[in-house]
């Protein structure tokens, strides 16, 4: 498999009061080029982190202790981001020009007193010589390709004036407009109502299969990891329990824990009943463990001890299961 | 309408209220019924929130009237003073989306759960004590928490502080607007599971809003679907999701993405709609 990035052992560390808190231990995936990976789990399960290591924007009290992110760029040649020095000039080519973000408030994410045309050329102008009025140009067809229309007014307004959907189309349009290699989205809908979720993931499905970029898209919702993901990574307490394929992590899934997350959703489970939790499908297995990803015949990697890694798809809520939402008419 | 009857908590005629002229609810009348869950579901902006307010009357509306049928016999809500609401406010309450924004974090637990009861008056120091610990009980937190602050709770365990907060007083109604979309899908689940528990044991009321539709068809009986201040639908919540019968409804329900990869998203569009 080609691979754009390669995260091996990555381990990151937070300073508190109380000691020091893991929030990354030995974590390690491949995200493979040209498709969507997609990192769940729930709030402090270290998706974030993980994504702001491969910015390398991890601050202190945070600290990356150990592991490698190799990147293997098409344009440029193959690099290490960990270790990287703060003025190796690949750090500033890196964010934003290779790799770019997309966050979950596009309102933060924007500033409240430039243009939105500004704010994209400005992305335009960091990463390439060109002049002003040529990064704004390019900004321009940046903004109409995200779907934002009448550009010539709109290029003028300011993010206040823009929705909450309208606003992530234009955190979008900044992350692409240097052409990216590798596109990093943290919750970017997660904020947004659920027609407008349909819109923007629409939008960066239809950007991806056009511009054939690598996607690595973090969220806690498992409906958005269906529609888009080619490949599942789920972790938990800054370790990665299940790698697959979106089919096998959703339809099969083989950790109590993936199991205990899909269990949790509401859609899926009978009406009257209670819903499930991950501590009642997990029951009294242990979780916290650690253990190795061990690579099993169908290469997804799941970590289990060696006893459990045969796939019992009877316990724990099958996934095939219909979301009965309607969504599916 | 019907006028309405004993098996009714809550009867909503005509609302509208309007915000600088623009229209944030207008005419919306329902019923609610004692120990059901009605869910109100619409995008940011269709007024869901508002007509919440207006029922409790933390904001006042222009038009229409809310009934209530509180325990001595039936009030209009609409018309009454700040004064005259309070002895009603026992039997309507209210849970908030945000566990963190909605607890005071210079207070105690052990204060934020009394605090309704020294405002009403209810029972001396002891008996107050009790009723926090019950509560506690109820909504499954360690009696240690008592002398801890919100700052030391995980999201859902606030969550928790602030149910316990609103069924202190055991009230019949019980608004939450938004009260398990800020936590994560296991927690969400042992929140949903809680506040069902708690209706069965309780005998609640509740009113549900939310954005979130696979939350409103586990939890709801009935819901109302909301568009720019309207009621556009409304119903058995399994009939809606079914067959909804309104354009903007289906245009919700084509929005969720299913958790079946093998189940294509193919959100409706807007404007072929003509919405």
């Amino acid at each position: 498999m080609d691979s754009v990035l390669k995260i091996s052992d990555l381990a990151v560390d937070f300073k508190t009061d109380t000691g020091l808190a893991r929030a990354l231990v030995n974590v390690g995936f491949d995200v493979p080029r040209g498709k969507v990976t997609a990192i769940v789990g729930e709030s402090g399960s270290g998706k974030s982190v993980t994504a702001n290591c491969i910015m390398r924007l991890i601050q202190p009290p945070g600290r990356i202790v150990g592991g490698t992110i190799h990147f293997r760029p098409e344009r440029t040649d193959p690099f290490e981001i960990v270790s990287l020095t703060k003025k190796d000039p690949r750090l500033q080519e890196l964010r934003g020009g290779l790799i770019s973000m997309v966050f979950q408030e596009p309102m933060t994410a924007l500033s409240p007193v430039y243009t939105v045309g500004n704010q994209v050329a400005e992305a335009i102008l960091c990463h390439r010589k060109v002049g002003r009025q040529q990064a704004l140009h390019e900004a321009a067809e940046m903004l109409d390709r995200v779907g934002i229309g009448d550009i010539d007014r709109r290029i003028k307004m300011y993010p206040f004036e823009f929705s909450g959907g309208m606003r992530q189309r234009v955190v979008i349009a900044m992350a692409l407009v240097c052409h990216p290699e590798v596109l990093i989205c943290d919750e970017p809908t997660t904020a947004l109502d659920v027609t407008i979720q349909a819109e923007i993931l629409t939008l960066i499905k239809d950007l991806q299969s056009d511009l054939k970029n690598s996607v690595l898209f973090i969220t806690h919702d498992l409906g958005v990891v269906a529609q888009l993901a080619d490949q599942v990574v789920v972790m938990y307490q800054g370790r990665v329990l299940e790698i697959g394929t979106v089919r096998q992590v959703l339809k099969t899934p083989m950790h109590p824990y993936t199991k205990g997350l899909l269990a949790a959703i509401p859609g899926l489970a009978p009406k009257g009943e209670p819903l499930a939790t991950i501590a009642s499908v997990v029951g009294n297995l242990d979780i916290t463990t650690p253990h190795p990803l061990t690579t099993l015949a169908d290469g997804r990697q799941v970590s289990l001890p060696p006893g459990k890694l045969s796939n019992d798809a009877s316990d724990g809520r099958p996934a095939t299961k219909q979301a009965s939402t309607g969504a599916a008419s | 309408m019907s006028p309405p009857t004993e098996d009714m908590l809550l009867q909503v005629e005509g609302l509208s209220k309007y915000f600088d002229g623009v229209a944030a609810v207008q005419d919306v009348s329902f019923d609610v019924r004692r120990s059901e869950t009605l869910g109100i579901v619409g995008e940011s902006g269709s007024g869901k929130t508002t007509l919440a307010r207006c029922i409790l009357r933390a904001i006042d509306p222009q038009e229409g009237v809310v009934r209530f049928n509180s325990s001595t016999g039936w009030v209009e809500l609409q018309h009454m003073s700040a004064k005259a609401l309070i002895p009603l406010r026992r039997e309507m309450q209210m849970i908030f989306q945000d566990p963190f924004a909605s607890l005071n974090p210079r207070m105690t637990v052990r204060e934020i759960l009394e605090e309704p009861l020294i405002i009403h008056k209810v029972g001396n120091r002891a008996e107050r004590l009790d009723a926090v610990v019950d509560m506690l009980n109820h909504v499954q937190l360690e009696q240690d928490s008592l002398t801890r602050y919100p700052h030391a709770f995980s999201g859902g365990q606030r969550q928790r502080i602030g149910i316990a907060r609103a069924l202190i007083l055991h009230p019949n109604l019980v608004v939450c607007d938004e009260s398990v979309s800020a936590l994560d899908v296991s927690v969400q689940a042992q929140i949903i599971n809680l506040l069902e528990d708690l209706q069965n044991q309780l005998g609640l009321t509740y009113l549900f809003v939310a954005h979130d539709l696979s939350v409103v068809q586990h939890i709801c009986n009935r819901v109302l679907v909301m568009h720019q201040g309207r009621v556009v639908e409304s119903g058995a919540v399994d009939d809606i999701f079914a067959n909804p019968q309104q354009n903007y409804t289906k245009l919700l329900l084509s929005a969720i993405p299913s958790p079946d990869p093998d189940v294509p998203l193919r959100p409706l569009d807007r404007h072929e709609l003509g919405l």
